[in-house]
């Protein structure tokens, strides 16, 4: 593995390496829940808190867990933290943990946390571990509050609840229903292959 | 009886496990290249997934009732080591099977649909055969999204699309657009 600075761990997941919108990983959450902002923003932070927490752990614990068991050993710490989370958002925010219902509990399978639990985290220094997990973890509250929010503004014609367009607004009711989800998930990467086509064929035209 | 068949119907089609409650995927997305390879992944997931109903109703009856928090931690042991010894069993006597599997039977632990199950099995407090059936249900659904998908994903494969679409995008907007036409279906159960 390349050696990396203390900066480029945190701010890697952040853009250039989104989880979501580059990595392609996580879209059961991403299409499932993001039919409001609120709601992408509450399973966005109980993922990223997950993601800190199994993090840390498992880049404490690395050398006692023998290579065999490693992935058992990372799931139960993940869904450790899961059921942590479970409880302290039904606690806080028990209308929030009512609409994210079972997705909740799905934070265990979210390839994201397993996945910079084998590649990142079992390999480094608790605290490079913990920046990573920071950096993915923003970058997923980001990608989901993207969604949510093209979502709720054109599904519900507000933002955060607070209605945008005045009455005569109709909303497109199909954006917060499931096929909304798929659609707008395409259309934003759609909307990126063609950004970078662009920069690179400007790059490329710039060189010549 | 026909309460059993609306739980299956259901499942399969109304409330698609895929195209409406986005379980599944990443199998969906992963595998959908080929018809003839959907359908395989389709089949062993029904078989993980009836599985499971049977594991997390026992799970629910015998042991969660005293000790609810460890839900969550329960389950994914168990579907963990359930894979496991399908895999070792499949392997011991139909090693023919085993290798058409290949790959997919140890990627069905990290498929959200088998999780997804077992909890919705849970929240809604369904019994023995109403989760066996609701299994079933979830499997065929898996299995017709599955298969739907790899059709269409192989004609686009073959026309000429714009190419900066080309990838996740396009098979994004065809998911979508499978989603819409599966709404159809939500006036069936409204005539129960």
């Amino acid at each position: 593995m390349k050696e990396t600075t203390a900066r480029e761990d945190l701010l890697r997941g952040i853009w250039r390496e989104n989880p979501v919108l580059v990595q392609m990983l996580g879209l059961c959450p991403t299409l499932a829940v993001t039919n409001s902002v609120a709601n992408s923003l509450a399973m966005g932070i109980a993922t990223a808190f997950v993601l800190l927490g199994s993090s840390v752990l498992v880049a404490s614990v690395k050398r006692l867990v023998p290579g065999e068991v490693r992935i058992s050993a990372y799931v139960l710490i993940i869904a450790t933290f899961v059921t942590v989370a479970d409880m302290a958002l039904e606690a806080l925010a028990p209308g929030i943990h009512k609409a994210l219902g079972a997705f909740i509990a799905l934070i265990v399978v979210n390839c994201i946390i397993l996945g910079r639990q084998e590649a990142f985290a079992s390999k480094r220094p608790v605290g490079r571990a913990a920046l990573d997990a920071l950096g993915t973890g923003a970058g997923f509250v980001i990608a989901l509050v993207l969604m949510g929010s093209v979502r709720e503004v054109l599904g519900s014609g507000s933002f955060l609840g607070h209605p945008l367009f005045g009455a005569h607004y109709e909303p497109w009711v199909v954006m917060i229903l499931p096929p909304g989800g798929f659609l707008t998930l395409g259309s934003i990467l759609i909307a990126l292959s063609w950004l970078r086509r662009r920069r690179a064929a400007a790059a490329g035209e710039a060189r010549s | 009886m026909s309460d059993l068949l609306w739980i299956l119907l259901s499942a399969m089609v109304v409330n698609n496990f895929t195209l409406s409650l986005f379980l599944g995927l990443c199998p969906f997305l992963g595998v959908s290249g080929r018809v003839e390879t959907a359908l395989r992944m389709g089949l062993a997931n029904i078989f993980v997934l009836v599985l499971t109903s049977l594991c997390a109703w026992a799970l629910n009856t015998f042991v969660l009732v005293y000790a609810p928090f460890l839900r969550v931690i329960s389950f994914i042991v168990v579907i963990a080591s359930l894979v496991q010894i399908v895999e070792m069993a499949v392997k011991k006597f139909s090693p023919t099977l085993f290798r058409q599997l290949g790959i997919y039977l140890p990627l069905i632990t990290t498929n959200c649909a088998i999780l997804g199950l077992a909890i919705f099995q849970t929240n809604r407090g369904y019994g023995l055969f109403q989760g066996l059936a609701f299994a079933v249900g979830a499997g065929l659904g898996l299995t017709l999204a599955l298969v739907l998908m790899a059709s269409i994903r192989e004609t686009t494969e073959l026309s000429d699309v714009p190419d900066v679409t080309r990838g996740a995008g396009l098979v994004l907007i065809v998911a979508g657009t499978l989603s819409l036409a599966f709404m159809g279906f939500a006036g069936l159960l409204s005539g129960a």
